[in-house]
C-alpha cells in the first residue's frame, strides 16, 4: 500500500500488490484499431485456448436470431462477458467522401480502387466506413473488480494484470457493476464471475496471449506497457501526419481516473461509439468520502435511537 | 467531424415530459444502444429484501439494548426477536443471492477495506451471533447474564448495520447509485430507523422510544430520499420515472400514512376516550406501514439503480459533461463529480 495505492497515477501495481523487486514487468495490450479487419480471429483464438463456452447475443439481453445476428452489423457477440473475453465491435458510419479518401487505412471503400484522388473535393458524396475495434479487460491500473471482491478471489499478478481466480469466487456479482467498463460477468449456470486472464497460463510459459498470436494484423499488440505506450504514441503521431485526425489513444493516460489501463486502444472516433465510456473512474476514488457518510448517517441513528430514551416515560 | 452523419445510433437522452431534465439538450453517442456498464446480476427480492432486514435488526437491536439498560422488559424482548430474525434472514437473502452459495464462508476468508461487502460480512457475522444469542437467552430465559452481553453487543453494532449497505450499492459504476453515495446512507438510516421503530409499534411495545425513532427515521427517510429523487445529478431522473418512480412514490404514501397512524394513537386517546384496543390497533397498522415504506423505499432505490446501468445515457451523458468541462480548462481531475 502507498499514497496511490486506490487512485492517480500508480507506476507499478504488481509492487504495490505486494511482490518482490524481482517480478516480471508488467504487460499489456495495444490494440490499435485502425488496422483491425475484423477478422474476429481474436474471439476465436480466445474462445479455442480458453475454451469458453458458446454465447451470444442473446445471452447479452439483446435479443437476436439463431445465429446470433442482432442487427448490429457483422456483431454476434454483442459485447464483452462471461465467455467472451474479446469481442470485436462493429460501427457503420456515413462519411463524406473527400475526407476518408485521403489516407490509406485498408478500410473497405465503395469506389474502384484508385477512382478517388486523394484530398479531391467530391462535394456532399458520401460514403460508408467502418470502424472495427477488438475490446478486452483493461486491466486497470486502479481495478475497481478486484477492490470491491470480498472473497479475494480477483488478484492482482505479477504481470500486473487483473486475475479471477475461479476456484475462490462465491459468485457474490459485487465485480460486475463496479467495473466501469462493463467488462466481467457472471457465467449463466455456473454463477461464478469471468473476464480476460490476459492468458495468465501463457504468459507462464513465456507465449503471447491467444488474441495478439492470431491477429493477422498486428491490431493486437502484447508486449511490455512501457514499450507498447510508446509504440502508440508513434503510431498516434504518423496518424495524425497523414491526415487522420480523429485517431486518438484511449486508457493510455495514466493520469485518467482508473490510473492508466494496463489494455488501451487507438480508437478512430469517441470511445463511446466503440460502447466505451468516454471517462471511467475506479469507483474506489470516492470510496474514503462514502465510508465517511456512512459513518455519519450511523451516528445519526445512534443519536435518534439515544434521544428517543432520554427523558420519555415510561 | 462536423459533416459526418453517422449510421450508428445516435440518440436525445431522455427527459421524460421534458421535467426537469438535467441535461436539457444532451445528444450521446453510443454503441447500438448497449448499455455500457453490466447491469448488475444481483436479484430482486434477494437483495432489496436483505438491505431491508438488515436495517430493521440494527435498529431494533439498538433499541433492544436500551430497553434492557431502562428496564423496559418488552421492548427488550420483541427487540431481540426481531433483531436476530433480521438477521437471519438477511444473511438467508445473501446467501440465495450468490452464484455459489456454497461458498459463502469465502466472504470470511479476508478482510478487505475497499470491499464493502467484505466490511459488511465482517459487521454481519458478529452482528448476527451476538443477536442470535441475545434472541436464545430471551427465549430460553438460560443464561440472562451473557444475553445482556450479546444484546449490548448487538446493540452497538447496530447503526453500523443500518448504513453500510448504503456504501455498498454506491461504490459501484451504476451511475444512480454511485451519484448519490452522500445521501444514500442517510435514506437507508431513515428507512432503518422507521421499520426498526415500526416493528416494535407492531409487537405493541410502540410507547415512548420507539415511536420517536419510528416518526423520526421516517422524517429522514422521506427528506434524503426526496433528495435523491431532485439533486444527485442526471441520475435523479430515474428515481422520479418508470418502476422505481412509481415504487418510491407508493413507499412515500406507505411512510406518510404509517406515520399519521404513530402519531393518531396518542392524540385520539388524549382527545377522546381511552381505548386500549383501537391503540393497539392504530399501533400495529403504523408499523406495517412503516415497514412496507422502508422495504419499499429499497427496492425503488435498487430499480433506480437498475434502470441508469441499463440505459447507456447515465454513462456517457455526464461523462462528456466533465470532459467538457475539463476542456474548458476548469482544471479538474478525471471524474470531477460536477458541482453540486
Ligand atoms: S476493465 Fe473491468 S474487469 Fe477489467 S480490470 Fe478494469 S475493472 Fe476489472
Amino acid at each position: 500500500m502507498g499514497a496511490n495505492s486506490w487512485y492517480g497515477p500508480l507506476a507499478d501495481p504488481s509492487a504495490d500488490a505486494g511482490y518482490g523487486a524481482d517480478h516480471p514487468e508488467r504487460v499489456g495490450f495495444f490494440t490499435d484499431t485502425s488496422v483491425c479487419i475484423g477478422c474476429k480471429a481474436c474471439e476465436v483464438a480466445c474462445k479455442e485456448w480458453n475454451a469458453l463456452p458458446a454465447d451470444g447475443v442473446a445471452e447479452q439481453g439483446a435479443g437476436g436470431d439463431v445465429l446470433g445476428m442482432a442487427g448490429m452489423g457483422y456483431d454476434n457477440t454483442g459485447g464483452l462477458g462471461a465467455s467472451t473475453y474479446r469481442h470485436v465491435a462493429f460501427v457503420e458510419q456515413r462519411v463524406p467522401a473527400t475526407r476518408s479518401a485521403q489516407t490509406d487505412l485498408d478500410m473497405p471503400s465503395m469506389d474502384l480502387p484508385g477512382a478517388v484522388t486523394s484530398g479531391e473535393d467530391r462535394g456532399d458524396a458520401t460514403e460508408v466506413r467502418w470502424l472495427m475495434s477488438s475490446d478486452v479487460c483493461k486491466h486497470c491500473t486502479h481495478a475497481a473488480c478486484l477492490d470491491v471482491c470480498p472473497t479475494g478471489s480477483l488478484i492482482r499478478t505479477e504481470h500486473g494484470t487483473v486475475l479471477v481466480q475461479e476456484d475462490i469466487c462465491n459468485g457474490c456479482g459485487y465485480c460486475i457493476p463496479a467495473c466501469p467498463y462493463g467488462v466481467i460477468d457472471q457465467r449463466k449456470g455456473d454463477g461464478r464471475a469471468f473476464k480476460c486472464t490476459m492468458c495468465q497460463d501463457r504468459l507462464g510459459a513465456g507465449l503471447q496471449p491467444a488474441c495478439a498470436t492470431a491477429c493477422p494484423t498486428e491490431s493486437i499488440q502484447f508486449g511490455p506497457l512501457d514499450e507498447l505506450r510508446a509504440r502508440a504514441d508513434e503510431r498516434l503521431a504518423s496518424l495524425q501526419e497523414q491526415g487522420v485526425t480523429e485517431a486518438r489513444l484511449y486508457g493510455h493516460d495514466q493520469d485518467d481516473g482508473v490510473g492508466g489501463d494496463g489494455a488501451f486502444f487507438l480508437l478512430l472516433d469517441e470511445p463511446e461509439v466503440y460502447g466505451l465510456p468516454p471517462d471511467p473512474v475506479v469507483t474506489t476514488r470516492d470510496l474514503p468520502s462514502m465510508w465517511r457518510h456512512a459513518a455519519a448517517a450511523a451516528l445519526t441513528v445512534a443519536a435518534t435511537v439515544g434521544a428517543a430514551f432520554l427523558g420519555g416515560r415510561r | 467531424m462536423t459533416a459526418q452523419v453517422p449510421a450508428e445510433r445516435r440518440r436525445r437522452s431522455r427527459g421524460g415530459r421534458g421535467e426537469q431534465l438535467m441535461v436539457p439538450d444532451a445528444d450521446f453517442r453510443s454503441y447500438h444502444d448497449r448499455p455500457i456498464i453490466k447491469p448488475p446480476v444481483w436479484k430482486v427480492p434477494d437483495v432489496p429484501a436483505y438491505l431491508y432486514l438488515g436495517g430493521t435488526a440494527g435498529v431494533a437491536a439498538s433499541l433492544a439494548a436500551l430497553a434492557d439498560l431502562t428496564g423496559r422488559a418488552g421492548l427488550r424482548r420483541s427487540g431481540r426477536l426481531v433483531a436476530a430474525g433480521g438477521a437471519v434472514t438477511s444473511v438467508a437473502f445473501l446467501i440465495h443471492d450468490l452464484g455459489r452459495p456454497e461458498r459463502f464462508l469465502n466472504m470470511m476468508r479476508v478482510i478487505k477495506p475497499t470491499s464493502p461487502l467484505s466490511v459488511g460480512s465482517w459487521i454481519l457475522a458478529p452482528f448476527g451471533t451476538a443477536t442470535g444469542a441475545a434472541a436464545a437467552s430471551e427465549v430460553t430465559g438460560l443464561l440472562p447474564g451473557a444475553g445482556r452481553v450479546a444484546g449490548l453487543a448487538g446493540g452497538v453494532l447496530g447503526p453500523a448495520m443500518t448504513t453500510y449497505t448504503a456504501v455498498l450499492l454506491a461504490d459501484t459504476a451504476v451511475p444512480g447509485w454511485h451519484e448519490a453515495y452522500r445521501e444514500l446512507p442517510f435514506v437507508f438510516a431513515g428507512s432503518a430507523l422507521a421499520a426498526g421503530g415500526g416493528s416494535a409499534l407492531v409487537a405493541g411495545h410502540g410507547d415512548g422510544p420507539p415511536r420517536r425513532v419510528a416518526v423520526a427515521g421516517a422524517a429522514l427517510e422521506l427528506a434524503a430520499t426526496h433528495r435523491l429523487e431532485t439533486a444527485i445529478g442526471m441520475s435523479a431522473h430515474a428515481y422520479r420515472t418508470g418502476r422505481a418512480g412509481r415504487v418510491l412514490r407508493a413507499a412515500r404514501a406507505a411512510t406518510v400514512a404509517g406515520v399519521a397512524a404513530a402519531l393518531a394513537g396518542p392524540v385520539v386517546d388524549r382527545v377522546g376516550r381511552r381505548s386500549p384496543r383501537r391503540r393497539r390497533l392504530l399501533d400495529a397498522a403504523a408499523g406495517l406501514l412503516l415497514n412496507a415504506g422502508s422495504a419499499a423505499t429499497r427496492w425503488g432505490v435498487f430499480d433506480a439503480g437498475m434502470a441508469t446501468a441499463w440505459d447507456p445515457a447515465y454513462t456517457v451523458v455526464p461523462q462528456r459533461e466533465r470532459l467538457a468541462a475539463r476542456e474548458a480548462g476548469d482544471g479538474s481531475a478525471p471524474g470531477a463529480t460536477v458541482d453540486r
